[in-house]
């Protein structure tokens, strides 16, 4: 009994903070469709599950997602070995460019795309531009990195010694890796599926760019029903498909991601000079970084032409206000904005996730309380699978009351992006923590350790690097996000994404050539900034 | 490396060393201002330089603060579900398209400005008319790329009927209609030239091999041959100021607006009801009706003035033709029969 009122007294804060700004707003949108004019009506939102435009939409959405996550997987588990395990010059640097897809506004991705794929392109022949398959290519484009990240984390701190005698007993490598490498990462493998899938499920900007009009997903369905058509029984409706869907893969995925069998000891794994063996592997990896490194050189080198030349007059007009005052804010404002908005969204997300995975990971005793666990890091998965679009109309409704008279809040932005980062935060850290066993900390316990102790002790170790990792992957999550950012209310303070779409809304050269030149920008920064975080070292982890 | 790093973190630290938490001080709220705070409700192309909003608070004795998120559809679904308690004072941004819808769900308040010469000619009908004030307008017309057409000997189009026509056949790019304002807006012309025969005329226009993006932008800077990224389609829908934006050196646009397709688009102003601050409302829509705002709307908005006699920039002057009289379509109209038209266009380009 008393462990379960430590576990509700330690889930409080996120479950709350979970409340006020998710399951609040989701549910009064929602109950907009449901109560249209103030009368209970379901029937009108049953109805538009029974069209069989609905059904299109949902049977497209998930099968792009799925393949999305599919290649997502095979691409990124032989990269993740590649990056986190061999012994290779410029990893770390090539790991944090890969997160730069994450922070790349989708507009400027989508007419680099179509700049290889389209009629005019270089690969134009294959007539892709305006198909599904740009679309999935597209969501592994931003995506990839995910898996690789959250699997190489995994990987990097996985003990070696049971492939060692695996191979020490005469198992060829690929035996190796399906006995013994595969089972112990399947659960941070499931982790960054699920987490890629609900990317995928939800993403909105690519899909619209890249497959024009013959294509939407539940996401871009909501957008146009709440926005355009003023459909609120349909968005309603959509949106509880969205979140159905959502719970079920989350169920699904709960079974799959069992807990790996605990070690005694972990041995800090050191990285291994590539052998013949990785060959495959280092193969793979680099055509993915020709994959994802096409379209942002595309966009690199367009962003250094001028009528036609080459030069940095883009670069230069960056403390500029644009061609004929298109902004008002310079971009070098808005990259200072964008960072303090990072900042912020990060340590919430931290936090946050922190907590969360603590409490999910934790040995349960009973069924129930395993249940109630295991219910607990699927409710925190829920913001990834639900739309931008509702949570942010939520905001306006369900928060305009004091106590919670939240809607004008500055604070609102960087929460609603530390929500999105929060499901990358936890599933980077409850693989390796879940991986630690339980009697290291039992034994700490006993030893006479308070549990903060055995926490520094046990737990911080194991978790400081997928925790530094997790937290890259939050800023870069916060300096890129556009959805629900530009869709909050603010002040004169725009972030980057923000102003480079303002850029991109009227004609002129400069304009474009900015608004790339902005997207290098924040783009080189995500990178030196998550290069920088991932070097920070805390003495005593360092030693242990 | 290891210093390249250090310095980008001493470069960095300055910058955030002050979160977006440690920074609620100067919130205006408690100023205590002379006349309070009026709160503007906007969608994220408004802008102002920051002399004319000082300008503003300096003449009126109000502090403003502008709350810009969204596009034109966003604005209006986020000031009809918060009718009951709105977000601000005033609102600024909703368009001809959107207006009906609004103002049916009794967003606005009377408004009770006295318009100035000129701008009474974009006042909306009926009701309408008393709730919002016409601030700015615009026209979305297809833009041909002159450049391209006279290196390939062929005449520019000149209207709808030509889009269709297998002499430019695989030329033209437009957004699509369900989301880009601009994309809904060429629908709109179409449906005002053709009547109940709108359909036949999309058809005819897939059928001539017209690419259908999603957004202006992605038209715009990634199809058209004078966009940024230099596309292959020399004919985009726009708007009528974008030639002002494509200067050649020698002072002439390489683009031009085909004014014969153009569709009106107004922007207008009201006072929320139940707004807290009625008075300081009023008081901003009547500035926005001002000189001092009208004059600066082309370069800081891309949109023109509704009031008579205010002197545009100079490249505007010269390249910014406005249609004598562009397609028009009663916002009842449109908002009785927006769903239904993006139903059936959908169908027609998907098909």
């Amino acid at each position: 009994m008393r462990r379960l009122s430590g576990l509700a007294a330690l889930s409080l804060i996120p479950v709350a903070v979970l409340g006020v700004f998710f399951v609040l707003p989701v549910a009064g949108m929602i109950a907009q469709g449901f109560w249209p004019e103030g009368e209970f009506d379901p029937l009108a939102v049953l109805e538009v599950l029974a069209r069989p435009r609905v059904h299109r939409v949902l049977w497209f959405t998930v099968w792009s997602a799925a393949a999305g996550t599919a290649i997502s997987v095979l691409l990124g588990l032989p990269a993740a070995q590649v990056l986190y395990r061999l012994d290779l010059p410029g990893r770390r640097a090539v790991r944090a460019v890969l997160l730069v897809p994450f922070v790349l506004p989708t507009v400027v991705v989508g007419v680099a795309f179509r700049q290889l794929l389209g009629e005019a392109g270089p690969l134009g022949i294959l007539g892709l531009d305006q198909t599904a398959i740009a679309i999935v290519a597209g969501l592994v484009f931003f995506n990839v990195a995910v898996v690789i990240r959250v699997v190489g984390a995994a990987w990097e701190s996985l003990d070696p010694r049971p492939a060692q005698a695996a191979a020490t007993l005469g198992a060829a490598p690929w035996q190796v890796f399906r006995t013994v490498t595969l089972p112990a990462l399947r659960p941070a493998i499931v982790s960054a599926g699920s987490v890629v899938f609900l990317f995928c499920a939800t993403a909105f900007g690519i899909v619209l760019t890249l497959g024009g009009v013959r294509y939407s997903t539940v996401e871009t369905e909501i957008y146009l029903l709440t926005t355009t058509v003023f459909d609120l029984e349909g968005a309603a409706a959509l949106s509880v498909l969205q979140l159905a869907v959502v719970v079920v893969l989350l169920a699904l995925t709960q079974r799959l991601r069992t807990v790996p069998d605990p070690t005694l000891e972990r041995p800090r794994p050191t990285a291994h000079r590539p052998t013949r063996a990785d060959v495959p592997s280092v193969v793979v990896t680099v055509l993915l970084l020709g994959f994802v490194a096409a379209p942002i050189l595309t966009l690199v080198a367009g962003s250094l032409r001028v009528d036609g030349g080459w030069s940095l007059g883009n670069y230069r007009a960056l403390d500029t206000s644009g061609q004929q005052q298109a902004l008002l804010a310079p971009v070098t404002d808005a990259l200072a904005t964008s960072l303090r908005t990072a900042v912020d969204a990060t340590w919430i997300s931290l936090t946050m996730g922190l907590l969360v995975a603590l409490i999910v990971t934790r040995r349960s005793l009973t069924r129930a309380e395993r249940r109630l666990r295991g219910t607990l890091d699927g409710f925190f998965m829920l913001p990834l699978g639900v739309s931008a679009v509702t949570l942010g109309f939520g905001f306006l409704i369900t928060l305009d009351q004091p106590p919670l008279d939240l809607r004008d809040s500055p604070m609102l932005v960087p929460i609603a992006q530390a929500l999105v980062a929060l499901p990358l935060v936890v599933r980077t850290i409850v693989p390796v923590l879940a991986g630690v066993d339980d009697r290291q900390r039992q034994a700490a316990a006993s030893l006479g350790a308070s549990p903060l102790r055995a926490l520094l002790t046990v737990d911080l170790p194991v978790v400081w690097k997928p925790l530094l990792a997790a937290g890259g992957f939050a800023f870069a999550v916060s300096l890129g996000e556009f959805g629900a950012t530009s869709f909050l209310a603010r002040d004169e303070h725009p972030t980057l994404p923000v102003v480079i779409y303002q850029l991109l809304g009227h004609p002129g050269e400069l304009n474009y050539g900015m608004a790339l030149a902005g997207s290098v920008v924040l783009a080189t920064t995500t990178a030196l900034v998550v290069l920088a975080v991932e070097r920070l070292r805390v003495p005593s982890v360092g030693a242990f | 490396m290891k210093s390249l790093l250090i310095s980008v973190v001493a470069l960095l630290v300055p910058l955030t060393a002050c979160s977006v938490v440690g920074e609620q001080s100067d919130n205006p709220d408690q100023d205590g201002g002379t006349g309070g705070t009026v709160v503007l409700v906007t969608h994220e192309s408004f802008k102002l330089p920051q002399r004319v909003e000082r300008q503003f608070e300096d003449e009126s004795g109000y502090d403003l603060q502008t709350r810009a998120a969204g596009d034109a559809g966003t604005l209006t679904t986020k000031l009809v579900l918060t009718k009951d308690n709105p977000t601000g004072d005033a609102a600024f941004g909703i368009d001809n398209t959107f207006a009906s819808r609004a103002v049916d769900e009794g967003v606005f308040a009377d408004l009770d400005v006295e318009l100035p010469a000129g701008a009474e000619k974009y006042a909306l009908d009926g009701d309408a008319a008393d709730v919002l004030a016409p601030i700015d307008n615009g026209n979305v017309c297809v833009n041909v790329d002159q450049t391209w057409f006279a290196s390939h000997d062929l005449q520019p189009p000149t209207s709808f009927e030509d889009l269709a026509d297998p002499a430019y056949r695989g030329l033209f790019v437009t957004p699509s209609a369900l989301s880009s304002s601009p994309g809904l807006a060429f629908l709109l012309a179409t449906i005002a030239e053709y009547g109940d025969e709108w359909p036949d005329y999309w058809e005819r226009l897939m059928a001539n091999d017209t690419l259908v993006v999603d957004g202006w932008e992605d038209a715009y800077f990634g199809d058209f041959t004078q966009g940024g990224a230099h596309g292959s389609r020399p004919i985009v829908l726009s708007y009528d100021s974008s030639p002002a934006f494509t200067l050649a050196d020698d002072g002439s646009s390489t683009t031009s607006a085909l004014l014969d397709t153009c569709f009106r688009q107004v922007e207008y102003a009201g006072v929320l009801e139940g707004a807290d601050n009625p008075a300081g409302a009023r008081a901003l829509i009547e500035f926005l009706l001002s000189d001092a705002v009208q004059r600066e709307l082309p370069e800081s908005m891309f949109v023109f003035p509704v009031v008579d006699g205010i002197k545009l920039p100079p490249a505007w002057e010269k390249h910014a033709r406005q249609p004598d009289s562009p397609y028009r379509l009663a916002p009842a109209e449109i908002a009785a029969n927006r769903e239904a038209w993006l139903e059936e266009w959908r169908d027609i380009v998907t098909r």
